[in-house]
């Protein structure tokens, strides 16, 4: 299946980003590199022929046991076009991070902080890079698949 | 109503004083007889704990899904006021009984201690569902297992959601073990788990 409008804009704008592609039945996605994400999300939202003015999601992929271990996953919308795209990002274990795209969409602040607080990916930039559900204190990751199944955490009582 | 408590003495009481007084004359040696069924005697302790356990003032910390469950248990067709909980107090100085109803996350817990220390003594907790006696099947990082890692229970009601029989069960149970209590049963103190080292 042809590539989408999308991602042949992007692939014209940021030849050397694109890692890989993916689209079937209008479905986009495109893997990219680390470094570039918040130059190609700012081209998404602001380029005439695409504006994605609005992040519907982001979250993260635990690939443990692959290298790099992490994907960050965008997925955007334009309202003005009706159009959707996913965007990945790999990050590696070793540094855990990964420019932040609140100056490109606000609405990213609170999603950022979610993945850093389950899977510990930290975001450059970020306003305010700290938990938001669990507590302060609360050690480890949860949603690392290797966080272990029964561990308790110590601050909630003598008794556990 | 168990032996010796005032509520088996109010079963006793016997009217019609002056026809009480010709059959037993007064210089019978059981002082109830001799004032004609008047007044009843009675150890102090039984009737307080008599006056708590019909008078519990709830204070529902619902959390979860077990509260639909506390409704109904509440409303008119399982009616908890025939126990004489019917009024739940939404402050916790103004209440004695704590109805834990649903999970409770590590990061309420510290809102569960402060709660309970809040509440004036005497006081009771009740765990309602299985999240709240153990966690449930919430066995996991954001789930307290058992609220008794925080605060003393009283009455542990599994269940997911337990039936509003069963509530009930728990209730005439909570009433027996209030009945046998003794003055110096209280003051219990505070949680032993406290905010500071909790977060």
């Amino acid at each position: 299946m042809n590539a989408s409008v999308t991602l042949n804009r992007l692939a014209e704008r940021f030849p050397g980003s694109i890692i890989d592609t993916h689209s079937h039945r209008g479905d986009d996605t495109a893997v990219v590199k680390r470094e570039d994400i918040r130059a190609i999300c700012a081209f998404l939202r602001e380029d005439e022929g695409l504006l994605y003015n609005f992040m519907m999601d982001l979250t993260a992929v635990d690939y443990l046991g692959q290298e790099p271990r992490f994907e960050v996953v965008y997925h955007l919308y334009s309202l003005k076009y009706n159009r959707r795209v996913r965007i990945k990002v790999r990050v590696p274990e070793s540094d855990c991070f990964i420019d932040s795209v609140v100056p490109v969409w606000p609405c990213a602040n609170w999603f950022e902080r979610e993945v850093f607080d389950l899977y510990g990916v930290s975001f450059n930039d970020h306003p305010e890079m700290r938990r938001i559900l669990l507590y302060e204190g609360f050690e480890g990751h949860p949603l690392r698949k290797d966080y272990p199944i029964k561990k308790r955490q110590p601050l909630i009582g003598p008794i556990n | 109503m168990e032996k010796g408590g005032i509520g088996m003495g109010l079963e006793n009481i016997q009217y019609g004083a002056s026809q009480e007084l010709t059959q037993n004359p007064p210089d019978s040696e059981d002082p109830e007889r001799l004032l004609g069924g008047s007044v009843v005697l009675t150890r102090l302790e039984s009737v307080v704990n008599w006056a708590r356990k019909y008078s519990f003032f709830l204070y529902p910390f619902i959390t979860a899904c077990c509260g639909m469950e506390f409704m109904s248990v509440a409303g008119p067709r399982y009616d908890l006021d025939r126990f004489g909980a019917a009024l739940p107090r939404f402050s916790p100085r103004q209440a004695d009984l704590m109805m834990v109803v649903g999970t409770i996350s590590h990061k309420q817990a510290p809102i569960l201690v402060k709660v309970y220390n809040q509440m004036t003594e005497p006081k009771w907790v009740f765990a309602f569902g299985v999240c709240a006696v153990s966690g449930g099947f919430y066995d996991n990082y954001a789930t307290v297992q058992g609220i008794d890692t925080l605060i003393p229970v009283d009455v542990y009601v599994p269940g997911c959601p337990p039936r509003p029989e069963m509530v009930i069960d728990g209730f005439l149970k909570l009433q027996q073990k209030v009945a046998k209590e003794r003055w110096s049963d209280w003051p219990r103190g505070a949680s032993p788990v406290t905010p500071a080292n909790m977060c």
